[in-house]
């Protein structure tokens, strides 16, 4: 367990030294989260309907959205893993006595975590202090959050470690590496939040794994999604998690062994 | 007009200092803390066209400053430098345009292309007429034996295979100046020996002035006349080889093969450096002793079956230097 | 310069050959792409099936700004991405060495050093949907407008290979991977696809004179939609504003020219 307590903390300097980095990620999505707010706001100017969400809860949203960003898979996979795979030094993970599947899913985990702190810390200060992101209206909605977050990061972790390992297969793997996280963002409620979907495609939306990542939080965390329903929540990212481990398991198997078949 | 002129160079750089542990990382968010390293401290030489000129030193001495001053990559902080007339950093496109330049490990060659593409390319940056470039492209081809090596792919080449078309590629433009940095690293021994030819052949029939920096000795024995010894940014040499090995040492050392394994050998005025099975190398000072009288003393106590007397291998020599120059 | 652009050309063709040995995986990541960025436009569309408009600007008028933008964007993306990897690729290995060794300009080939052709794909949605605004607004084309759209495209084109300079340029002062100021050419993609008007003033005159993204969306738009008298902008404004995006793009230029003195003074 320490082994990666220390690869937390070593991703975290690694990022510590990168301050031109933290800072020029700081401003660029502060940048990025108030074009979101202005269009927004432009919207909700343009129409009286009753809207799925609130102005001053899309605003939370927005920013939640913009500090918790990295949880999402954006990309394809760990970097990391990515590198092992390519350079076929995978061969010497499988070699050691542990089991491949969970060392990349906690090192993937802690790597998301670290990476996640760094960029949510400063943007909750900013923006709660200064651009509109409210607190969670009660401490039920607090809890409920807290626990959604567990089950955001065992959500993305299982995802992108499936990513990582589909990097096996090149020409397949790259195609759906390139497809899933798009499909990640969209449907997870980043690019716009999911009740704003036409009512026709909300249970859709609400069986998708993706709702997950950011739209059962944050609604959560808004009190938009009542604290009674946390449980409920938190078992539906559970269980996707958990299929997604099973086939992220799978995979792995089925490709080292095609690995140590045809040599790497 | 001598190719390349170097007056009183210096050079230095400004790099960031990182604390350990967690802590020093969070400082180093806040205020960075930067150390000056002299990389070159004031060097002097020249280099006349058609020299094929050694330039040798430890990692970190400079020499890949002064090569990258030289080719107006980087800016001295001070000095006066000239190359085949002018200053480099500043009429770097004009200058670059006559001098190639290979590194070692790196390939300039594009990864995924057949050869020849990377050289139809070439030709095309270099703005190097059609006829004039086919007439060089096929010398070289010839000289270098490229022609079952064309149409593949670089990143198919062995490391022997790359080097040789990374030369070619680096004389399309028929350069009179040529810096090699590191160009027989990682070589088989065969391939070495081909580049040297190449080089030698390149010199003494073409007359390009050479600028070969290297860490194998060999090379330097092969195909340098001039040897410059750069340690710290300072130069601590600047002759021929005898004239540096004269410079750290007179000695000379006595080889010996032995027939009896187990014998000891010893003399008062030689001593024993190592010994390996039957291989006793012993290091003496010919002003102190005769050659002649040593192998007779040496030859009256054991029984030989070889010998022979050898000046201390470059090596040596370079490593007496450096720690010379070491505070 | 017109052999700088035939070695363009050849750099062209180089990363084509290059591409085309791996033939599967570029068809597939070609139609990837192409649906990752047709998911851009369904999310302009499900907001304007909650509010209806916005600004004033329907569905039809957004859209034209989004298919010039995203038009111009395909342009950027696919031909100047070699300052994208920049830092990584060039400065970190020290291959930023050898394109000085060079006797050619560094931008130059820098900018042909990747071409991702697939990044094209993004046309194949960004111009239907051009398309579909011009048919839905009624739009009468004349050769002047359909001029100024090529313009708007050219120079939006010209104003994202700007901010892919100036981000590359970056590399220069800190090795860091800057891979977050993907969001700055991101988010001011996203901000040009809406009309000006709905942003606070500090913002409409950051886009207008400091990264002029209005003048190669929304004023030629006006203009196009013969809109420029009733916003209050000089009339002859949308047909000069692609301008704009030229010379940021010179700008940019200049300050890469900056960049590249700074690494000849301190080196790697």
């Amino acid at each position: 367990m320490s082994a990666y307590g220390a690869v937390i903390s070593a991703r975290f300097r690694m990022h510590l030294q990168y301050r031109a980095a933290a800072l020029a990620g700081l401003g660029t999505q502060l940048f990025w989260g108030l074009i979101r707010i202005f269009i927004f706001a432009a919207f909700f100017r343009s129409s009286d309907s009753p809207q799925p969400m609130t102005y001053p809860q899309v605003v939370t949203y927005i920013w939640l959205s913009q500090a918790l960003m990295r949880l999402i898979p954006w990309y394809a996979g760990d970097p990391d893993v990515r590198a092992a795979i390519r350079t076929g030094s995978v061969a010497y993970e499988l070699l050691r006595p542990v089991d491949l599947y969970w060392t990349w899913f906690v090192r993937i985990i802690g790597a998301t975590l670290a990476e996640t702190a760094l960029r949510a810390i400063p943007m909750f200060i900013v923006a709660g202090l200064f651009l509109g992101l409210q607190a969670p209206p009660s401490w039920p909605s607090a809890g409920a959050w807290a626990l959604a977050m567990i089950g955001v990061v065992l959500l993305g972790g299982a995802m992108v470690t499936l990513l990582s390992i589909t990097m096996m297969w090149t020409i397949s793997g790259e195609g759906v590496t390139y497809i899933a996280p798009t499909l990640a963002i969209v449907f997870s409620g980043m690019i716009v939040p999911l009740p704003f979907f036409p009512d026709w495609a909300q249970p859709v939306l609400n069986a998708l794994p993706f709702r997950g990542l950011i739209d059962i939080p944050f609604r959560l965390y808004m009190g938009h999604l009542s604290s009674r329903e946390a449980l409920p929540m938190f078992a539906q990212q559970m269980a996707w998690t958990i299929a997604l481990v099973a086939l992220g398991r799978l995979l792995l198997a089925r490709g080292t062994r095609r690995l140590v078949v045809q040599g790497g | 007009m001598p190719h390349i002129v170097v007056r009183n160079l210096v050079k230095t750089f400004r790099v960031a200092e990182r604390d350990p542990g967690m802590w020093g990382a969070v400082r180093g968010l806040v205020r960075r803390r930067y150390r000056t390293v002299r990389a070159l401290g004031g060097i002097s030489f020249s280099v006349e066209a058609g020299e094929l000129v050694g330039y040798i030193g430890p990692n970190g001495a400079g020499k890949s400053t002064t090569v990258k001053v030289l080719s107006g990559i980087l800016v001295p902080d001070s000095g006066r430098c000239e190359v085949l007339g002018r200053v480099p950093w500043r009429e770097r496109i004009p200058l670059v345009r006559q001098i190639g330049v290979v590194f070692g490990q790196r390939t300039q060659l594009w990864w995924d292309l057949p050869v020849v593409e990377s050289f139809h390319l070439l030709r095309a940056i270099y703005r190097v007429p059609e006829t004039e470039h086919a007439r060089t492209r096929d010398e070289l081809i010839a000289l270098l034996d490229l022609a079952p090596l064309l149409d593949v792919p670089v990143r198919q080449l062995s490391l022997g295979q790359r080097m040789r078309c990374d030369l070619a590629a680096a004389l399309l433009h028929s350069p009179s100046l040529l810096f090699l940095d590191e160009p027989t690293i990682g070589l088989d021994a065969v391939s070495k020996l081909a580049v040297r030819d190449f080089v030698r052949l390149l010199n003494r029939e073409r007359g390009v002035t050479v600028i070969l920096t290297t860490h194998d000795m060999d090379d330097i024995e092969a195909l340098c006349t001039r040897v410059i010894v750069i340690g710290e940014g300072r130069l601590l040499s600047d002759g021929t080889l005898d004239d540096l090995r004269r410079r750290v040492t007179t000695e000379r050392w006595l080889i010996v093969d032995l027939l009896d394994d187990d014998e000891e050998v010893s003399d008062p005025q030689a001593s024993v450096i190592s010994r390996e099975g039957s291989r006793v190398c012993l290091r003496f000072h010919p002003e102190q002793v005769p050659p002649a009288a040593l192998i007779a003393r040496i030859t009256a106590k054991h029984a030989i079956r070889d010998l022979f007397v050898e000046n201390p291998p470059i090596e040596e020599i370079i490593a007496r230097m450096y720690r010379g120059a070491a505070p | 310069m017109r052999d700088s652009l035939q070695l363009y050309l050849r750099y062209l063709g180089v990363s084509v050959r290059s591409q085309m040995q791996y033939r599967g995986s570029f068809i597939l990541l070609s139609i990837a792409h192409l649906f990752a960025t047709g998911i851009d436009f369904v999310g302009l569309w499900v907001l304007f099936h909650r509010f209806g408009s916005i600004g004033g600007w329907s569905l039809a008028e957004v859209a034209l700004l989004y298919g010039m933008v995203s038009s111009a964007f395909a342009f950027a993306d696919a031909t100047t991405r070699g300052f994208d990897m920049f830092g990584e690729t060039m400065i970190r290995t020290g291959d930023f060495d050898r394109i000085l060794l060079r006797p050619r300009s560094a931008a130059l080939q820098i900018a042909g050093q990747e071409l991702t052709l697939r990044r094209i794909g993004r046309l194949s949605q960004s111009l239907p949907v051009l398309l579909w605004a011009s048919w839905s607004l009624g739009v009468v084309w004349s050769p002047a407008k359909v001029a100024l759209v090529v313009a708007t495209i050219l120079g939006g084109a010209c104003l994202f290979n700007g901010l892919f300079v100036l981000r590359g340029t970056l590399a220069f002062w800190t090795v860091e991977s800057l891979e977050i100021m993907n969001t700055v050419t991101y988010g001011g993609v996203e901000a040009s696809e809406y009309p000006l008007v709905i942003y606070p003033a500090w913002f409409r005159r950051f886009f207008t004179f400091v990264v002029p993204l209005a003048c190669i969306s929304y004023f030629p738009a006006l203009g196009i939609l013969d809109r420029a008298s009733s916003s209050g902008i000089p009339f002859f404004l949308p047909w000069v504003a692609p301008l704009a995006g030229l010379a940021f793009l010179c700008l940019s230029l200049q300050v890469w020219k900056l960049g590249v003195r700074h690494y000849q003074s301190t080196g790697s």
